[in-house]
C-alpha cells in the first residue's frame, strides 16, 4: 500500500512538469514581448530590444521552458509581474490561498449537501424524500453560480442582514461565495450519488446480505454505500475543477481577493508571469486532489488495491 | 433477544408438523405498466431432513417462490397476494420483520444462482462469513466467530489460511463454496438452493453438488433444491415438483416422477429434452413453442399452447388435480380417472 502511495507521488513529477509545459508552450506561441508591456507604449525600439534580450525572450523556446521550471522548482521564482512589477510568487500565493480555502469548503459543502441527500433518496425511492431533492438537484445543476450569489446576497445581506456581504477576513466572509459555488456540484453529487446507490442496492449481495438476516440500516450503510462510494469520490474529485472556474464568479460577486479574478484580471493586460504562475498553482492543487482520490479508491476497493500490492 | 422471540412463537421442530409447508402461494410483480403473476397459487410441502426439487425451465417462478419464503421480494414491485408459508406451523408471512431477520440466514438460509455476484467485493470472506455468524449468535467473542469461521471454510474444502481473502482472489466454484459456508454457518432447518451450480462449469458442478449433499446429509438440513437439471434431481431429491408458467403441474416422489407410469405432458416433454446417450438420435428433442406471457396467462390450462395431447377443454378450462397416492397431476388427461375417484 505504501508503495503504492509512492508509487502515484512519484508520477505527479512528470504529470506537473507535462502541465507546465502545455501552459507555457501555449502562451509563448501568443504574440507580444514583454519589453512592450513592462516599458508601455512610446518607449524606442532599441531600449525595447535591449530589454527583451536582457530577459532573456529571444532565446530558444526549450531553454526558456528548462529555466523557467529551474527557478520555480529551486527558488519559487515565478518571475516579475509585467503589470505591477512585483514578484509574481508574493503576489500571487496570498490570493492562492485564499481561492483554495474557498474552493476547499466548496467542495466540502457540495459533499456535505449532496451525498446524504442522494443516499436518503435512493433509500426511499419514489417517495417525498426522492422527488424532492431530485427536482431541486434538476434545477439547481443548471443554476449559474452567480444567480444563486445575487440570491444568497439578498437573502442574507439585504433581508436578513447577517453576513457581510463583500471583503474576507473572517469565517463568515467565506460562507455566501462558498455556499454560492458549491450547490451546482452539489446537485451533480446528489445525483451521482442516487445513482450509484440505486445501482448497488439491486445487485446480489445485497440479497445475499438480506438473505443472512442484516437488518435493512446495515444493509444500506455496509454493504450498499461502500461499493457506491467509488464514483461518487471520483465526482468530488473533479467537483474542485468546477469550483475553482466557479470560484471566479463568485470572487467577483463577493469582492474576495483570490486567484481567480487575478488570472482574469490580468489576462486583459496579457501578463504572461501571474497567468502562468496561477495556472500552474491550479493544476498542481487539482492533480493532488485526484492522487487523493486515486488512494482513496485504493482504500475503498480491495480490486484496485491488488492491483498495485503485491500480495496474490 | 430475537432468539428468544423466536422460540416462543414455536418456530422450533414439532413434531408432526412438516417442516416447510406452502399453501395456494400467489406472488406477482407488479409495476405501473403491467402485473406479471410469478407465481400462481402452488402448494408443496417440505418434510425435516427431506430435499424437495422445484424443476422448470428459466420463468417458471422457481425463484419467485424461494424468495417468497424468505420475504425478500424486490419492495418495490414484488407482492404476496394470497398464500401461507407455514414453518415448523407458523405463518412466515405474518411474522413482524424483526423476526423474519432472525428466520433469515437463522433458520431458513439461501445459495443463491450467480456467485459471481453473490458475494460482496469490498469485505473479506471471513468478514461476510463471520457476519451471518455474529448476527444469530449476538453472545459469540470474537474468538468463537473466528472458529466457526475456520471451521465452515473447512467444511466447504477451502483452507481458513485465505480467510482474510476477498471475493475476487476466488474462482466461481469457491466462490460458491464460501456462500455455501455462509448459508450453513448457523445450521439453518431449511436451505433452500437456487440452481447452485448453474453458473458453475461442469467438473465443478458436480463437486459442488456432492459436497451440498454431503453436508445435506452430515448436518441433516431439510432442503429446497431448485434446478433446470433433471439430473441432480435424481441425485439430490426425494420429492419433486414440476413447475411451469407459476405453477405446479406435477408434484409427487423421486419414483413417481422418474419411474411412475402417468405424467404431465410437459414432464414428459421435459425428459424428452435431455440429451439420450443409448439412442443415436442427432437432435435434441425440444419442446416447441415459449412459454405463455406471464402478463396474459391462458384462461384454461397453462401448458396448453405447446401440448401435443392439447383438447378443446384445455384451452377453456383450468384443469383440475388428480391425486394418485403421493402423486399429484394438475392436467384434463386424467379428468377420467378423476371422476372414478
Amino acid at each position: 500500500m505504501y508503495k503504492y502511495i509512492l508509487k502515484r507521488i512519484l508520477f505527479l513529477i512528470p504529470t506537473i512538469l507535462g502541465v507546465t509545459l502545455i501552459i507555457y508552450a501555449v502562451m509563448n506561441i501568443t504574440p507580444g514581448d514583454p519589453a512592450a508591456q513592462i516599458l508601455g507604449p512610446g518607449t524606442p525600439e532599441a531600449d525595447r530590444i535591449a530589454y527583451n534580450e536582457k530577459l532573456g525572450y529571444n532565446d530558444p523556446f526549450l531553454q526558456k521552458y528548462v529555466r523557467y521550471v529551474k527557478n520555480m522548482v529551486v527558488n519559487q521564482d515565478f518571475g516579475i509581474s509585467y503589470v505591477t512589477k512585483q514578484d509574481v510568487f508574493a503576489e500571487i500565493w496570498p490570493r492562492y490561498v485564499i481561492t483554495l480555502e474557498l474552493s476547499f469548503l466548496g467542495v466540502f459543502l457540495a459533499a456535505l449537501i449532496g451525498i446524504p441527500l442522494g443516499i436518503k433518496s435512493a433509500v426511499n425511492q419514489y417517495t417525498l424524500w426522492d422527488t424532492i431533492p431530485s427536482l431541486l438537484a434538476f434545477f439547481m445543476a443548471a443554476f449559474p453560480a452567480f444567480v444563486l450569489g445575487l440570491i444568497l446576497l439578498y437573502i442574507f445581506c439585504l433581508w436578513l442582514n447577517i453576513l457581510p456581504s463583500s471583503g474576507v477576513g473572517t469565517f463568515a466572509h467565506f460562507i455566501m461565495p462558498a455556499l454560492a459555488i458549491s450547490i451546482p456540484p452539489a446537485a451533480q453529487n446528489f445525483r451521482f450519488t442516487k445513482s450509484s446507490m440505486l445501482e448497488s442496492i439491486r445487485q446480489d449481495y445485497v440479497r445475499t446480505a438480506r438473505a443472512k438476516g442484516v437488518p435493512e440500516k446495515e444493509v444500506i450503510w455496509k454493504h450498499v454505500l461502500k461499493n457506491a462510494l467509488l464514483p461518487v469520490v471520483t465526482q468530488v474529485g473533479l467537483s474542485l475543477g468546477s469550483l475553482i472556474c466557479g470560484a471566479v464568479v463568485a470572487e467577483k460577486l463577493f469582492s474576495v481577493p483570490g486567484i481567480g479574478s487575478l488570472i482574469v484580471e490580468r489576462i486583459t493586460y496579457k501578463d504572461e508571469p501571474i497567468i502562468i504562475a496561477g495556472t500552474i498553482l491550479i493544476s498542481i492543487c487539482f492533480t493532488l486532489v485526484m492522487l487523493l482520490v486515486d488512494i482513496i479508491y485504493a482504500f475503498i476497493d480491495p480490486r484496485i488495491r491488488a492491483k498495485y500490492t503485491n500480495k496474490r | 433477544m430475537k432468539t428468544e422471540e423466536l422460540k416462543s412463537l414455536n418456530l422450533q421442530d414439532t413434531p408432526g408438523v412438516p417442516l416447510l409447508e406452502i399453501k395456494n402461494l400467489r406472488a406477482i410483480y407488479k409495476t405501473d405498466l403491467e402485473t406479471v403473476e410469478a407465481v400462481n397459487g402452488i402448494s408443496l410441502q417440505i418434510n425435516k431432513g427431506k430435499t424437495f426439487g422445484l424443476v422448470g425451465e428459466t420463468g417458471a417462478g422457481k425463484t419467485t417462490t424461494a424468495l417468497s419464503i424468505l420475504r425478500l421480494l424486490p419492495s418495490t414491485t414484488g407482492r404476496i397476494l394470497e398464500g401461507e408459508i407455514l414453518f415448523n406451523g407458523t405463518n412466515l408471512l405474518e411474522l413482524d420483520e424483526g423476526v423474519m431477520r432472525a428466520v433469515r440466514g437463522g433458520l431458513i438460509s439461501m445459495v443463491f444462482q450467480d456467485p459471481m455476484s453473490a458475494l460482496n467485493p469490498v469485505y473479506t470472506v471471513d468478514e461476510q462469513i463471520g457476519e451471518a455468524i455474529r448476527l444469530h449468535n449476538p453472545d459469540y467473542t470474537k474468538e468463537q466467530v473466528e472458529d466457526r469461521v475456520d471451521e465452515m471454510l473447512q467444511l466447504v474444502g477451502i483452507l481458513p489460511s485465505r480467510k482474510h481473502d476477498y471475493p475476487h482472489q476466488f474462482s466461481g466454484g469457491m466462490k460458491q463454496r464460501v456462500v455455501i459456508a455462509m448459508a450453513l454457518c448457523c445450521e439453518p432447518h431449511l436451505l433452500i438452493a437456487d440452481e447452485p451450480t448453474t453458473a458453475l462449469d461442469v467438473t465443478i458442478q458436480a463437486q459442488v453438488l456432492a459436497m451440498i449433499r454431503e453436508l445435506r446429509d452430515r448436518l441433516g438440513t431439510a432442503m429446497l433444491m431448485i434446478t433446470h437439471d433433471l439430473g441432480i434431481v435424481a441425485q439430490t431429491c426425494d420429492d419433486v415438483g414440476v413447475m411451469y408458467a407459476g405453477e405446479i403441474v406435477e408434484a409427487g416422489t423421486a419414483e413417481d416422477i422418474f419411474l411412475g407410469k402417468e405424467h404431465h405432458p410437459y414432464t414428459v416433454g421435459l425428459f424428452d429434452s435431455i440429451p439420450n446417450l443409448t439412442s443415436r438420435a442427432t437432435r435434441l428433442k425440444p419442446i416447441p413453442g415459449l412459454m405463455p406471457d406471464p402478463t396474459n396467462l391462458p384462461k384454461g390450462c397453462v401448458f396448453a399452447e405447446r401440448c401435443s395431447h392439447c383438447m378443446e377443454i384445455c384451452k377453456t378450462e383450468h384443469p383440475k388435480i388428480y391425486v394418485n397416492g403421493t402423486h399429484k397431476l394438475c392436467c384434463h388427461l386424467f379428468d377420467d380417472k378423476l371422476k372414478q375417484n
